[in-house]
């Protein structure tokens, strides 16, 4: 049995502070009765409608703030829509919130190990709340410390844990009832590349066995390595969706340079859109241009040339290849990584 | 609800106690025994207090230690759970209601409670004799009230625990927890307040009156104390508060 992920139209709007893990959103000030009362509301999610396939690894990548922590909220149970509607295969999550979450394993994005216990005691109480049986619960905590490299620890407390075995730990948790689909958010934030690696691995030869992966990420390389399918979500839409390769393709030409000059020209501006290869100019701030080509390194001479006929100096040159970082700054103008 | 499950978190709490068994004993025990023994054997030994004293202070202390020890392993938990480690998502996640985690909380520190309560039976019997004049002569109302007073205490720490932010905890303690103990009849009858008849009217809004006075009543009977029904009467409508609080109070937290 295979299970997909729907959500349809999810809106969250935090009346306080969000979550911890939920970043930031966007504020708005609502008028309530007659009376102009501000009361601050922050939109977390604004009508965001997914369609993840049995079996995939899907992505969901965005700044912080964007909305995926809330998104992973409310199909996980923890965190109630303001309005819309999310399953998990066919269990309606806030109908039914206990066969969803039997379907479910979470890695959330802070720790939230249990610190009375040992790791080995984590995962065989975890199973014991699934209704694994005594052997069958020993029996894959084994298997599991093995896996994520934790044997050694495992009769310790795992208060003395460091960042990256708690986050081995959390993840081996949520494998520990061998659930349908498994949610992970922001897995390998605090990882070294070493761990990074095995953790990928490890997701997709889960992977393999027929189940469902979502994951958030804001690490392009990430997203590019492990997902099958992404959504690009920024201010708790989705602004794009493919599978990795489409989305690259889908920025004009590919390239990106990015340059920045002494003086603003708008006339410099319309020469560069007239060269041979340049798809699209954006004027950016700070006297800056985006512009989009189908080739990098060869148009800087032309470019060149073209500042200095105008007289406009070129203070700096950025190149980079097709990218979903390129992508994502097509969509929104801003980079992932300054958002 | 899911049997698996609630047995399952039952245990872990259960393993968790275990673990912590010594500091837990320390927590729950040292306060009250050091009390008995003062006012106990101190006061009453040198003719400060007459001896009759002993058997009067032993069920107040009992209602104390029951009350501390229930609202201390339900309320404490949960606070930092909730706000600082939150080692309990996992079991927000388990496939059972989570309505059924808080009942299983409660249960937890009822047991802690009555184990509380019925250890410092002997401990101050031992502490105290000769002269503790202890009558069971209705042992089903002494369980009754036993399990009402634990109750009390855990559904109070589930309502306070879900009620009360990392940085008031001090304060929780001082401004709710050590009133209720004061006010609340431990170390001296309901009937001594007869002559400040404002207070004693106004300290039946305290439940911790009801639990004292109802472990009197139910093992020293020789003494005066509020009727066994006006003490159920109390216990139970707190009890339903408690829980109807604690329990919107926990859903408020569980989930955003």
């Amino acid at each position: 049995m295979m299970v997909g992920i729907r959500t349809r139209d999810l809106r969250k709007i935090y009346n306080s502070a969000p979550p911890f893990a939920a970043g930031a959103g966007s504020f708005v000030t609502a008028t309530l009765g007659r009376k102009r009362q501000p009361k601050p509301q922050i939109v977390a999610l604004d009508g965001l409608s997914l369609d993840v396939s049995p079996g995939e690894i899907f992505g969901l990548l965005g700044p912080n703030g964007a909305g995926k922590s809330t998104t992973v909220g409310i199909l996980t149970t923890r965190v109630r829509p303001s309005s819309g509607q999310a399953w998990i295969g066919e269990h309606d999550v806030w109908q039914e919130p206990v066969a969803a979450k039997r379907l479910i394993g979470v890695v959330g994005q802070r720790p939230n190990l249990d610190f009375s216990l040992t790791a080995f005691e984590i995962l065989t109480f975890h199973g014991a709340y699934f209704g694994l049986s005594a052997p069958e619960r020993t029996d894959r905590a084994r298997t599991l410390l093995d896996r994520f490299k934790l044997r050694d620890r495992a009769d310790q407390l795992v208060r003395g844990f460091s960042g990256g075995m708690m986050q081995r730990l959390s993840i081996a948790r949520a494998m520990m009832h061998d659930p349908q689909v498994l949610f992970l958010d922001e897995p390998s934030a605090g990882l070294d590349p070493q761990t990074r690696l095995l953790l990928w691995e490890i997701i997709r030869e889960y992977n393999l066995g027929g189940k469902t992966v979502l994951l958030t990420t804001h690490n392009m390389e990430e997203a590019d390595a492990l997902c099958q399918r992404l959504a690009i979500v920024d201010h708790g839409r989705s602004i794009a969706l493919g599978t990795p390769r489409e989305l690259k393709a889908s920025v004009p030409g590919g390239f990106l340079l990015r340059l920045r000059f002494g003086q603003h020209s708008d006339e410099l501006l319309q020469k560069f859109q007239a060269l041979s290869g340049v798809r699209e100019v954006r004027a950016t701030e700070n006297n800056g241009a985006d512009l989009y080509a189908d080739r990098g390194g060869s148009l800087i001479p032309e470019l060149a040339n073209l500042a200095a006929t105008a007289r406009v100096e070129l203070c700096d040159v950025h190149i980079s290849e097709p990218s979903l970082e390129n992508l994502f700054l097509h969509h929104t103008g801003r980079s992932l990584r300054e958002s | 609800m899911n049997r698996k499950a609630f047995i399952a978190m039952l245990a872990r709490d259960a393993h968790v106690a275990r673990r912590n068994f010594v500091p837990l004993m320390l927590q729950t025990f040292l306060q009250p025994l050091m009390f008995v023994f003062v006012f106990g054997r101190v006061m009453v030994g040198s003719g400060y207090l007459p001896p009759e004293y002993k058997s009067l202070l032993l069920p107040g202390i009992m209602a104390l230690s029951m009350v501390s020890a229930g609202i201390w392993s339900v309320a404490m938990p949960l606070i930092a759970e909730f706000q600082f480690t939150h080692e309990i998502e996992d079991r927000l996640l388990a496939p059972m209601d989570i309505s059924w985690l808080a009942v299983e909380k409660v249960v937890a520190g009822m047991l802690q409670a009555l184990a509380a309560g019925l250890t410092v039976i002997p401990a101050g019997w031992l502490l105290l004799r000769p002269g503790v004049e202890l009558s069971l002569q209705t042992p089903f109302s002494f369980v009754l009230v036993a399990v009402l007073v634990a109750l009390f205490s855990a559904s109070g720490g589930l309502a306070l625990g879900c009620s009360v932010g990392q940085a008031q905890v001090g304060l929780m303690f001082s401004m709710v927890v050590a009133p209720m103990i004061f006010f609340g009849c431990t170390y001296y009858p309901w009937s001594a307040l007869t002559n400040f008849p404002i207070l004693q009217k106004a300290v039946l809004l305290n439940p911790m009156v009801y639990a004292s006075e109802g472990l009197r009543g139910t093992l020293v009977p020789q003494f005066p104390h509020l009727s066994l029904l006006a003490i159920v009467a109390g216990l139970a409508s707190f009890n339903i508060l408690f829980l109807v609080v604690g329990l919107r109070q926990f859903h408020r937290k569980a989930i955003d």
